[in-house]
């Protein structure tokens, strides 16, 4: 389904694309020039009117159905005009070369799909290098990988090379930022996995960062709700309990990083790569964030919801496995692990910081650590794009079906009368990158996130 | 003046602790009252200005290759370190300050000498802008239940107490008097805060002179009396805010507390706020975490879990609490005290009357409780504030932790209090700034001698003229919340650290944007508009009568500007990033320490020397944005500085999205 736009202003007609017999006369009667046919484009264009876009119902379409591929083909959408060294590639259209992936993915203009498909084969998960975010600035980009399959036997792979040398363009170093430590990276040899060799990969220098990720953080989020929940309300040996859990060190670390990644690409002017092992978790909380200190598109809330679609749900975090259960529950479960809890409060820890900067309030923040955990909506269901079928009919299996069945949480945030409250009225655009402070001083424990242990005790606004 | 060795150093540099950023090289002169420090460069010229009475400690370190350092920490939690170059230089400034720091008598107190320009008549106005008899006037005590007593008139009764003092109409002056000898220095019970709404109240006393057995019939009067002035109440409370073993040790110097079974119908309850030594260390175990160069999470929590302070902050905010909830809710008068009743005492009693009363969320509410529970009553700013060279023991915190506690309500009801952050920030300033005379002396009697009202300023009407930069954008009179009794959350999560206060020099911690000054802004942009719209329509109304009478047709002179141009956001602090790489030296082109301007150091910055007020300006970035540019260029020159350029000033997207 397609709007057709005489003016910017309207009027509006509603036409079935598929009908090509009305649209003839639609066009013909209306003398229409400019004909938009394509969702992304036609978003892109919503996005700049906003007003216009809620009229005639476009964010409902694009944005807003778990089930499109909006954010992907929308950043290609948007790379038209920017350059021409990227495409979209649909290999993954059935899901065979990475099923974690979406069917459609940002890479090199220059690099063959036969390429990426033996890259993807060296990567774990067979997540290759995709692209995540372009800089306008400066044409730099971060881009996102699982780990290379190096193993002991110090594999390599000339497409996987190839397929990073082509993201350098003409530059002749970039970073890869790998969330393990060096030393953790050199131990995942032994079961296959392991890091960029330097003398293979000769323009690339890599960094490490350790990030916590899977019991180590799900034990820390536990550690600290069972710390606020102390009934003797006694100051005693709080604040080491708080430092025993040790959430706050990973805020602060995650902020770092990604404060590290955003450098590399503003300030340093090169592009960066980052991975973790699998390429599901800490790798996107890092690409989300630099993002977020980078990007003032995504500051705003649209602009925030599409980068939770496309950094999060179709770049294959697996919700399912990571949000089973209550964060708060005292179930041990193996997955489980509060990821994008801890990207929530790393944004909430921005917003304190910058707090005229973001277009969103606390309130969306609090409103989607609740909704990962228990939703009314599907927006957060299932582990990756696979497992969420795109069209009625073709699918056989319950869980799937049951997708179906359910709305987007987006498209409830977005209706006008639920958006003022998610709204940060003080918001004015910052079109300048927002460098957190990292200081242990500067950073806070977010009582929002936790308001459900709480108890709804009140938690406070500025 | 004399005891100034060199009143000029050239070449000194000032290091930044929390940035490794280039250290600004500059003149560094003593005077009278001031350390000044100017920058060499040469359009700036930018200034540091650091009170002599702001001085802490000095301390020499050792020489280096460099020169020979000078670190001065200040006592509203600034520290600066120097550098000059040659030894002999540094010592004498070392000598000097050492000195000039430590005042031995009040005349050489910078308040003796500061001189706002203000004739003999407005200086007595500006004195008698707080005036405590119409305070307990609003609060409506009424004279069937309390009357005011003369009997301390010449400070014969209690000589750290004020002249007037509020007594219950039954308690006569044999009683009082009793009851003051039964008393540490005289201190009898007396009224702090009257509860218009149920005649309960709030008041102040010393410890008895209990002992182990030891009893006084007026002082049992006395109680009796407090609790008959608040009728219908079968009891009243008794609260001793030390720990029960500090009390239980002062028995043994004949001291201690009131023996529940000698006093008819009251409830006996300790809090355990511990004793200005503790605080002290407490307070500086805190500053020895805030001094940390970047330390770690771990570190960070760590020491200030180890320090104490906030335990120490939840502990008064609870006593507070404790004596709002009985007056408030349980209509029962409370008696407060500790050991001398001028320091926990202080801090409770006001704590207890700010969560009770509205009126002491206001601007003016707060200056006049701080002049009615402090220093009327006694509170030794002298000693605890280390005024004048003295006995470093009697030095402690003990009214930076009633100011943190207002800043834990603030943050717990931002809409209820109409002063914001920088007022009490500043109010601190100034209670060891010695600027003004309001916190010169131990009491009232000292401040009489001393003739403070005819040789020194009030700081009130100052802080009164410039309340725009005190007024809480949020504050809402009118709100349920705003208007009743404040019932604060204490469980521990609420207490934090207080960046704004322990670490407000240190630029680089603190949000990158200003929301009250944003609304602030707003608030004044919209008042401009508001005042323009009605000088257009006046303007309007004119045209149109005239059209009237020429019967012709004129256009409307309506150009109202509708743009704000509203924009605090520091773009040149917003736009650097933080030392994320950790080790130096990962990028090759520049160091990423280079370009970490952690704004400078700014305090007592001023523009020009003529102005007197050493207020800390909101600061001045603009310039700081120049200096970053320009220290930036050479290093990073493949880094765009586009990114510096002001932003779109009026990006309809912006708007559209807002609206």
């Amino acid at each position: 389904m397609a709007a057709t736009m005489e003016a910017v202003s309207g009027p509006f007609i509603y036409a079935d694309v598929l009908d090509y017999k009305n649209l003839q006369e639609l066009v013909i009667n209306n003398r229409i020039t400019w004909l938009v046919h394509y969702s992304a484009l036609l978003s892109a264009i919503g996005e700049a009117n906003v007003a216009l876009a809620r009229r005639v119902n476009i964010t409902d379409l694009c944005i807003q159905r778990p089930r499109t591929i909006y954010g992907v083909s929308k950043v290609h959408a948007e790379l038209i005009g920017e350059t021409d060294r990227w495409r979209l590639s649909c290999v993954n259209k059935d899901f065979s070369v990475c099923p974690t992936y979406p069917t459609a993915v940002i890479v090199p203009r220059s690099i063959e799909d036969e390429t990426l498909k033996k890259a993807a084969k060296f990567r774990q998960g067979g997540r290759f290098p995709v692209l995540s975010y372009y800089h306008r600035n400066n044409g730099m980009v971060i881009m996102r990988s699982s780990q290379p399959l190096v193993g002991a036997h110090r594999r390599r792979c000339k497409e996987d090379e190839l397929l990073l040398q082509a993201v350098l363009g003409g530059s002749d170093l970039g970073y890869i930022v790998d969330t393990r430590s060096a030393q953790l990276a050199k131990q995942a040899t032994l079961i296959g996995g392991g890091s960029e060799s330097k003398s293979y990969y000769i323009n690339w220098k890599r960094l490490h960062r350790n990030l916590e990720r899977g019991k180590v953080l799900q034990e820390s989020l536990i550690k600290l709700v069972e710390a606020c929940n102390d009934q003797s309300n006694n100051m005693d040996r709080w604040l080491s309990k708080l430092e025993n859990s040790k959430w706050l060190s990973h805020v602060n670390s995650a902020l770092i990083t990604a404060g590290l990644v955003a450098e590399c690409v503003e300030r340093e002017g090169r592009s960066v790569l980052v991975h973790g092992s699998e390429g599901t978790d800490t790798t996107l909380l890092v690409t989300s964030l630099a993002r977020l200190i980078l990007d003032p598109e995504c500051r705003t809330i649209s602009g925030f919801q599409a980068l939770i679609d496309r950094e999060w749900i179709q770049a294959g975090h697996p919700f399912q496995l990571r949000s089973a259960h209550s964060a708060f529950s005292h179930a041990r479960l193996r997955h489980e692990a509060p990821v994008f809890l801890l990207f929530l409060d790393c944004c909430w820890q921005l917003s304190r910081q910058f707090p005229l900067s973001l277009q969103f309030s606390e309130a969306l923040l609090t409103r989607l650590s609740q909704e990962v955990y228990a939703s009314n909506f599907g927006t957060f269901l299932c582990n990756n794009d696979k497992e969420r079928p795109r069209r009625k009919g073709t699918q056989t299996s319950t869980r799937k079906s049951h997708f179906l069945k359910t709305n987007s949480l987006w498209a409830w945030i977005n209706r006008p009368c639920e958006l003022g409250r998610y709204t940060n009225p003080l918001y004015e655009c910052n079109s300048l990158a927002i460098w957190p402070s990292v200081n242990p001083q500067s950073l806070q424990l977010w009582q929002g996130m936790l308001s459900v242990c709480l108890n709804g005790k009140p938690c406070t606004v500025w | 003046m004399e005891y100034i060795r060199t009143p000029k150093v050239e070449n000194v540099r000032l290091l930044d602790r929390v940035s490794s950023r280039k250290a600004p090289v500059g003149t560094l002169y003593l005077t009278a009252t001031h350390v000044i420090f100017v920058e060499n460069v040469s359009e700036t010229r930018k200034e540091t200005w650091i009170l002599h009475s702001q001085i802490c400690s000095v301390e020499k370190q050792s020489t280096s290759a460099t020169g020979c350092p000078l670190l001065i920490r200040c006592k509203n939690y600034q520290v600066i370190q120097f550098i000059i170059l040659q030894e002999r230089d540094c010592h004498d400034v070392y000598i000097s300050l050492m000195r000039l720091s430590r005042p031995e008598k009040y005349e050489e107190l910078y308040c003796f000498s500061f001189n706002p320009n203000l004739d003999k008549e407005d200086r007595e106005q500006a004195w008698n802008f707080i005036d405590l008899k119409a305070e307990y006037n609003r609060m409506g005590v009424p004279i069937q239940l309390w009357y005011i007593t003369h009997l301390n008139r010449d400070y014969g009764v209690c000589d750290t107490y004020p002249t007037v003092l509020y007594a219950p109409t039954s308690a006569t002056p044999p009683i009082i008097i009793g009851s003051s000898k039964f008393r540490s220095r005289g201190r009898f019970p007396t009224l702090s805060y009257y509860n218009h709404d149920n005649h309960a109240s709030i008041c102040r006393s010393s410890q008895p002179l209990s002992g182990f057995s030891a009893r006084c019939l007026e002082d049992e009067q006395m109680l009796q009396a407090i609790m008959k002035a608040n009728p219908g109440s079968e009891f009243m409370y008794v609260v001793d805010t030390r720990p029960k073993l500090n009390a239980m040790a002062n028995r043994a110097a004949g001291k201690g507390y009131e023996n529940e079974d000698n006093y008819s119908n009251i409830k006996f309850q300790f809090i355990g706020i511990e004793n200005i030594h503790v605080m002290r260390n407490s307070l500086q175990k805190m500053l020895e975490v805030c001094e940390l160069k970047s330390p770690s999470m771990g570190d960070f929590l760590w020491g200030l879990e180890n320090s104490g302070w906030l335990k120490h902050i939840k502990a008064i905010l609870d006593a507070g609490i404790f004596i709002a909830k009985a007056v408030a809710e349980e209509a029962i008068s409370v008696l407060v005290h500790c050991s001398d009743g001028w320091d926990r005492t202080a801090q409770v009693c006001s704590v207890a009357s700010l969560l009770l009363d509205p009126y002491y969320r206001t601007l003016k509410g707060f200056m006049v409780l701080i002049e009615k529970d402090w220093v009327s009553f006694g509170h030794k700013f002298n000693h605890r504030y280390h005024h004048l060279d003295g006995d470093p023991k009697e030095v402690s915190p003990v009214i930076d932790q009633f100011i943190e506690c207002v800043w834990h309500l603030m943050e717990q009801f931002p809409c209820a209090f109409e002063y914001n952050e920088r007022f009490l920030v500043h109010v601190h300033n100034h209670i060891y700034s010695c600027q003004y005379g309001n916190f010169i002396c131990n009491s009232q009697k000292e401040r009489r001698e001393q003739r403070t009202r005819e040789r020194t300023h009030s700081l009130w009407p100052h802080m009164w003229k410039n309340s725009t930069d005190y007024m809480n954008p949020l504050y809402r009179p009118d709100h349920s919340q705003t208007q009743g009794v404040l019932r604060p959350d204490t469980a521990p999560y609420c207490f934090k650290f207080w960046r704004g206060m322990y670490n407000r020099f240190e630029k680089g911690l603190h949000p990158r944007q200003s929301v009250i000054d944003f609304l602030m802004a707003v608030k004044e942009e919209t008042q401009q508009l508001e005042e323009d719209l009605e000088i257009h329509e006046e303007k309007i109304a004119k045209l149109e009568k005239l059209q009237v009478k020429h019967n012709e047709i004129k256009a409307n002179p309506r150009d109202i500007n509708k743009h704000l141009g509203v924009s605090t956001s520091d773009n040149s602090i917003a736009n650097t990033p933080q030392d994320y790489t950790g080790t130096a030296g990962i990028f090759p082109s520049c160091s990423p320490s280079q370009l970490d301007e952690e704004s400078s150091v700014l305090i007592l910055t001023r523009d020009t020397l003529k102005s007197s007020d050493p207020d800390l300006s909101t600061n001045s970035d603009q310039e700081s944005g120049v200096a970053d540019l320009n220290c930036r260029s050479p290093s990073g020159g493949d880094s765009l500085p586009s990114e510096d350029s002001a932003k779109d000033p009026d990006s309809d997207e912006a708007a559209n999205s807002a609206a």
